[in-house]
């Protein structure tokens, strides 16, 4: 038997939480830095499923089974396409810099109670380090109990980030926040609670379903996906929707969709930077990631179906986040607007059902988590210096902190997609594959680019420019050390990505062309093809099928 | 005599019980409605045991006389610890057990 | 080779950005060095090129790979050809001697460093713009030249107006943008590709209602970034920035884009007449629009600014002409550049002798203070306006000539706009000219509250013991741009005219096909001449012969309206930013209070019901009793019924 990579790939950071929660209280850097080191080490191992990915090879690999509950048939399965491994690229990419980023976030807490036996320190770090390791699982998963069951459990550690360690800033007082700040976090459990029910039921329901015409029960997805290829496994039309809208519901929460999406904001905005980031960065992908490997793949005729729905609520989503975004008078709601606003171009592209949507929308939740750390993450240093969250309490911070007000700069260009920078090129593909199929909600999209850009340089404009109002504000200091070493690896990111996207473009690539298969859709033709494109490479096996949708 | 007159007056004992249990405030006296009510059950039992020529119904009686006897022990040793710390025997003082 | 054009200026704008204070001293040497090096390999490359035959000079290379999607082929690919060579040799010569007249200009300005690394990022985009090979990369030039205008209209971002400015003209170019987006979907859902050759090439097999499609979008695209009617609002305001920016982006180059743009994609509106029609009119109306603007401002960027505005107007006209009028837009485009940033640079000039004033009215006289710069600004002048012999005289007269030869009503109109329009020139620059360099030396007295603007508070200095301005020369690191720009506008248009030979070194890129003007060329000529001594006139009558006011008088309602950009930021911000302030408050509101409403409503209802059912538990054993007895009288109830049943 192979080295089970992905099992050690998500296993070294829940056994990395369980060792920093088992640090003595008072050595409560050496809990950081074990955090840090684990999510270091679990890069490494992210990376290594990386390369060893080979994107024209199998559909999905480094592919692990054991029996778990035979009973029910399920199994503890793994396994990555290009778009599950690029997902979990950015999940471990990603947490050492929100570790980084949060390594004096729980400190204040610990001089309160360092009296008793409580260390909050050590239960932050342990705390993130859980929730990578349970999203891991989930773009790993191919064992739709199995990825239940990570997608419920995440919940868990999030909850308690969420109330447990805000900002000790608050407009409205130390215990209004903290009011607040438990309401956000119940908010967020409850509401995807919810949604993890609904799905429940539809997971005991493709059982039902599959045990009903294989015979044998199962979650297997590659089993699943194969019976539903050869016809073998038979689902009423009614039924299929059902079960399509079960699963549905509880990822457009998780991503969240318009109008499921009020959740997020509250989370966002009463939760430290970086687990804003963690929020919207990596567990709200597990959402759209689940729409793209399940809905798509299990019910390709139920998705036919509901897509005019699902693109008008993801346009909904896309010019409200954005509008929102605009009225917004608090930095991290701001952000968390316009991620919905962002979470409506994926799933956009999810839906178009082309192979520049799909493609796009899975390079969108990359870069977009990227642009979004880089974004919040600067806007938590620039709130944890003048201790507000409220736009109207900055303002003129270009002139006492330039570099802080450069990567926030860069971090809002890449927020609107401006080109050389990663996102851009998510965007553009997205909206090219959204318009090939649907060129009226194409247009209407590419509205959502002048709005980025009107929500991104009103806050620019408002914290950073202009002259300096407040005292406060004369003081602040620049970046630090740990904080430039935190931007500047995501900042590159952002512009090497930009310029050279093909790495990632040629992993995601085939897991698309699967993906779109599943749905048994083509890509539209052009009306009037070149005959010969200049400089293309243009194989005919991918895409001169069939003439017909 | 007809067995269906014992159902009449197990019925009317029951309807003295559940009506006293109900109406009155005294545990001591709840107490004894709900003993009537179970010796209610008790005449009923056997006397469909007797119509219908089966022992099971008066073998069902003993079980219940045993729980009954069970209960007396338990019940009073509550009321008598509620009269102690409240020098009331009155159910309606006893509600501590709401939301 | 075409890749390190782009690559050097990139380079330096990297270099300066991430050097921290070391550069401070050094840095805008190494920025000139860098601007001049592209120009070097520019001229080299333009060097080789003429050895070529004139079909086969194009050049192409493809960097590598950019975004490869299935059927979705991006490529970083460059291509040189005669179009993208003249601007690149425009560009990168410009913008060298304009980073050399920063160095003097902005020499005390603590943020140098920044203001040349911006410079050079601009230098790179704008060359990605001009020699990208396919739409996207051109988009990315394209809004890259974008955010360098944004980083450099905002470059005293601790004024409020500049930040505003900023902000503003990337939004209005970001309308602009969306434009080109939608016309790179439509070319890729109907070509299955955006480079330009494979592109341009099928254009005529798609249906004309595709191409006008396509072109209306490319239109709004170059609306956007060259300020026309109705995406121009921006250009004013713009002028926040410092004025070497405002002569290289707002004037010479970034501006022009647009130009290039309808020029490059000439074969998709030959094939569309309506997006054409369309075309033309937008040119038309902007270019009286600009002009009018031009006549009433008293801030002399601004009225330059809309000189530009109306300049441009002229050049996408004649791009709007098709294959009669793509030549002249590039060429006019080229002598504008010249003279447009040398008149810049000679405001830059002027307001740097006298302490950043920029109100023309408070100017006067200057011409024996600032002879170098009176000299090269009067050449810019008299090229502007069209005096025969200079450059503006023959790219514009070759324009006007074109748009008579449009033929029909429609040439005759376009005609008569196009000499109005020259007329207007004539005035309003004239204007600047008497203003500024002319006339008694206003200046010298402190000035007084403005009837016409009683709002704008005079500046704290000026309120009390006023010491006037030493209005004196720039140094030669200022001066020399000057003049070296001064050359070009005189010489360059009769350089391009003299047998045909831009005309000519384009004509592979862009055909040329002769119009047939219903009027002969010279009466086209005689006319020019005739709109010029008009417009020279009226404005000597009113500005020449009369004392200027210090104060500018309340004027005619036309006035006052040009003033304030035709009412147009007005309509703007009444339908715009109000009625969208009002949209994201009231959507703010609904959800709030509708769609979280509904959540915690559903939230709500739950606690509410679970609080009516806590009553039940009220701690009576005997209404515990109660309901046992009830809830087993309706069970016995219900299966008696059942049996009955």
């Amino acid at each position: 038997m192979s080295f089970p990579l992905l099992t050690v790939t998500a296993a070294l950071p829940a056994v990395g939480a369980v060792a920093t929660a088992a640090v003595p209280a008072a050595r409560r850097t050496a809990a950081k830095w074990l955090a840090l080191l684990v999510s270091l080490a679990t890069l490494v191992l992210a990376a290594v499923v990386l390369i060893r990915f080979d994107p024209g090879g199998a559909r999905y690999q480094l592919t692990e089974s054991h029996a778990w509950i035979p009973d029910f048939g399920v199994r503890y399965e793994l396994g990555v396409d290009g778009i599950g491994a690029a997902l979990m690229a950015l999940t471990a990419l990603l947490i050492p810099f929100v570790i980084g980023a949060g390594w004096h976030d729980a400190d204040d807490l610990e001089g309160e109670r360092a009296n008793r036996r409580w260390r909050p320190t050590q239960g932050f770090f342990a705390l993130i380090l859980a929730v990578e390791a349970m999203v891991l699982v989930s773009f790993a998963a191919t064992d739709v109990f199995l990825f239940y069951i990570f997608f419920e459990a995440m919940l868990i550690p999030m909850y308690f980030l969420i109330g447990g360690f805000g900002d000790r800033a608050h407009a409205a007082g130390e215990e209004e926040g903290a009011k607040q700040r438990s309401y956000a976090a119940v908010k967020f459990l409850l509401y995807n609670l919810a949604g993890g029910l609904v799905m429940l039921a539809a997971v005991i329901g493709l059982f039902v379903v599959s045990a009903d015409s294989l015979g044998q029960g199962t979650f297997s997805l590659p089993e699943l996906l194969k019976a539903r290829a050869s016809g073998d496994l038979a689902m009423a039309t009614s039924t299929e929707r059902w079960l399509f809208l079960g699963f549905f519901v509880a990822f457009a929460i998780k991503a969240p969709l318009w109008p499921l999406h009020t959740w997020l904001p509250n989370a966002m905005g009463e939760s430290t930077a970086p687990v804003a980031v963690l929020i919207t960065a990596v567990v709200d992908k597990v959402g759209t990631f689940a729409m793209l490997r399940f809905c798509l793949g299990l019910f390709p005729e139920a998705s036919s179906w509901a897509t005019p729905v699902v693109l008008s609520l993801a346009l909904v989503s896309v010019l409200y986040g954005a509008l929102l975004a605009v009225g917004q008078r608090d930095i991290k709601r701001l952000v968390a607007y316009a991620s919905i606003s962002h979470f409506g171009f994926i799933i956009l592209g999810v839906f178009a059902m082309t192979s520049q949507g799909q493609g796009g929308a899975t390079l969108y939740m990359v870069f977009h988590g990227i642009s979004t750390a880089a974004l919040m993450l600067v806007a938590g240093f620039l709130i944890s210096r003048r201790g507000s969250r409220l736009i109207a309490d900055y303002g003129g911070v270009q002139k006492v902190a330039p570099v802080l007000a450069g990567t926030f700069l860069i971090g809002g260009l890449a927020t609107l997609s401006l080109p050389g920078l990663a996102p851009f090129v998510s965007e553009f593909l997205v909206l090219v594959g959204t318009f090939s199929r649907y060129p009226v909600a194409g247009i209407i999209a590419t509205a959502g680019i002048i709005l980025a850009a009107l929500y991104v340089l009103v806050l620019v404009q408002r914290t950073m420019t202009g002259p300096i109002r407040r005292p406060e504000i004369e003081k602040m200091p620049d970046l630090k050390v740990r904080e430039v070493a935190v931007v500047a690896p995501l900042v590159a990111l952002l512009l090497f990505l930009g310029v050279f996207p093909k790495p990632l473009t040629e992993i995601v690539n085939p897991a698309v062309e699967h993906t779109l298969s599943d749905v048994q859709k083509k890509d539209p033709k052009p009306q009037h093809p070149v005959a010969e494109h200049a400089g293309s490479d243009d194989k005919p096996a991918g895409h001169g099928g069939g003439d017909h949708e | 005599m007809s067995p269906v007159n014992y159902v009449y007056l197990a019925a009317l004992l029951f309807t003295i019980g559940a009506a006293g249990v109900l109406i009155r405030r005294n545990a001591i006296v709840v107490f004894m409605c709900i003993e009537l009510m179970l010796n209610a059950a008790n005449l009923t039992l056997v006397a469909f045991s007797r119509m219908h020529g089966n022992l099971d119904g008066q073998i069902m009686a003993f079980f219940v006389m045993v729980v009954a006897a069970a209960e007396v022990v338990v019940g009073l040793a509550i009321i008598v610890m509620l009269y102690r710390s409240r020098h009331s025997a009155s159910v309606d003082d006893a509600n501590l057990m709401k939301l | 080779m075409i890749g390190l054009l782009v690559g050097v200026p990139l380079l330096g704008a990297a270099v300066l950005l991430l050097g921290g204070r070391r550069l401070d001293r050094s840095g805008h040497w190494l920025a000139t060095l860098l601007a001049a090096a592209s120009f070097v390999i520019g001229a080299v490359l333009f060097a080789s090129m003429l050895g070529e035959d004139a079909e086969s000079r194009a050049m192409h290379s493809k960097l590598f790979s950019w975004v490869p999607v299935e059927g979705f082929q991006a490529d970083v690919a460059f291509q040189l050809d005669q179009l993208s060579m003249t601007f690149v040799l425009l560009i990168t010569g410009v913008g060298t001697l304009i980073h050399l007249y920063s160095v003097g200009y902005m020499e005390h300005d603590p943020k140098r460093r920044r203001f040349f690394a911006y410079l050079n990022l601009f230098l790179a985009a704008m060359l990605l713009l001009v020699l990208a090979d396919n739409f996207l990369l051109l988009y990315v030039g394209w809004e890259g030249v974008g955010l360098a205008s944004y980083l450099l209209i905002g470059f005293w971002q601790h004024k409020p107006s500049a930040a505003t400015a900023a902000k503003k003209a990337f939004l209005v170019n970001r309308v602009g943008d969306a434009g080109l987006a939608i016309a790179i979907f439509l070319m890729f859902t109907t070509f299955g590709t955006f480079a330009f050759a494979p592109v341009l090439s099928a254009a005529g097999e798609a249906g004309e209602g595709k191409l006008t499609a396509i072109g209306l979008m490319l239109l709004l695209a170059a609306c956007g970034k060259s300020a026309q009617v109705p995406l121009q609002s921006w250009l004013g305001d713009a002028m926040e920035g410092p004025t070497p920016v405002s002569a290289l982006i707002h004037a010479a180059t970034m501006v022009t884009a647009g130009v290039y743009l309808i020029t490059r994609s000439g074969a998709i509106f030959n094939g569309a007449p309506d997006a054409q029609l369309v075309v033309v009119i937008v040119g038309a109306v902007t270019l009286l629009f600009g002009a009018i603007v031009g006549c009433a401002k008293d801030d002399i960027k601004k009225a330059l600014a809309g000189s530009t505005m109306s300049q441009i107007g002229y050049m996408i006209l004649a791009a709007g002409l098709g294959p009669i009028g793509y030549a002249f837009a590039i060429m006019h485009l080229v002598t504008h550049g010249f003279f447009k940033a040398g008149l810049f640079l000679g405001a830059g000039s002027v307001m740097h002798g006298m302490n950043d004033e920029v109100d023309m009215r408070r100017y006067g006289g200057l011409r024996k203070h600032m002879p170098v710069t009176f000299v090269t600004f009067g050449l810019g002048y008299l090229a502007i306006i069209g005096f025969p012999g200079l450059s503006g005289f023959f790219s514009k007269d070759q324009i006007i000539e074109a748009a008579f030869g449009k033929g029909g009503t429609e040439g005759w109109i376009l005609g008569a706009v196009t000499l109005l329009g020259a007329a207007i020139t004539a005035y309003y620059m004239t204007r600047v000219m008497l203003m500024t360099f002319f006339g008694e030396e206003r200046w010298r007295k402190a000035p007084t509250p403005s009837p016409a603007e009683p709002d704008v508070e005079p500046a704290a200095e000026t309120r009390g013991a006023y010491t006037p301005p030493h209005p004196h020369e720039s140094p030669k690191i200022m001066t020399i741009p000057m003049i070296v720009l001064a050359f070009g506008s005189v010489f360059a248009g009769g350089l391009f005219k003299a047998g045909e030979s831009f005309v000519g070194w384009l004509e592979p890129v862009t055909q040329f096909e002769h119009g047939h003007s219903p009027v002969s060329a010279t009466a086209v000529t005689a006319a020019t001449i005739v709109a010029l001594v008009l417009g020279v006139g009226a404005a000597y009558l009113q500005y020449g012969r009369k004392p200027v006011p210090a104060l500018a008088p309340r004027g005619s309602l036309l006035t006052r309206a040009a003033r304030r950009d035709l009412l147009q930021d007005d309509f703007n911000h009444v339908v715009l930013v109000s009625g969208g302030t009002h949209l994201t408050r009231s959507l703010v509101y609904v959800d709030n209070k509708v769609v979280d409403g509904a959540v915690n409503g559903t939230a709500a209802s739950f606690g509410g019901l679970s609080g009516r059912l806590r009553r039940l538990q009220n701690g009576f054993a005997r209404s515990y009793a109660v309901s046992m007895f009830g809830g087993a009288a309706v069970l016995i109830a219900a299966t008696l019924l059942m049996r009955a049943v």
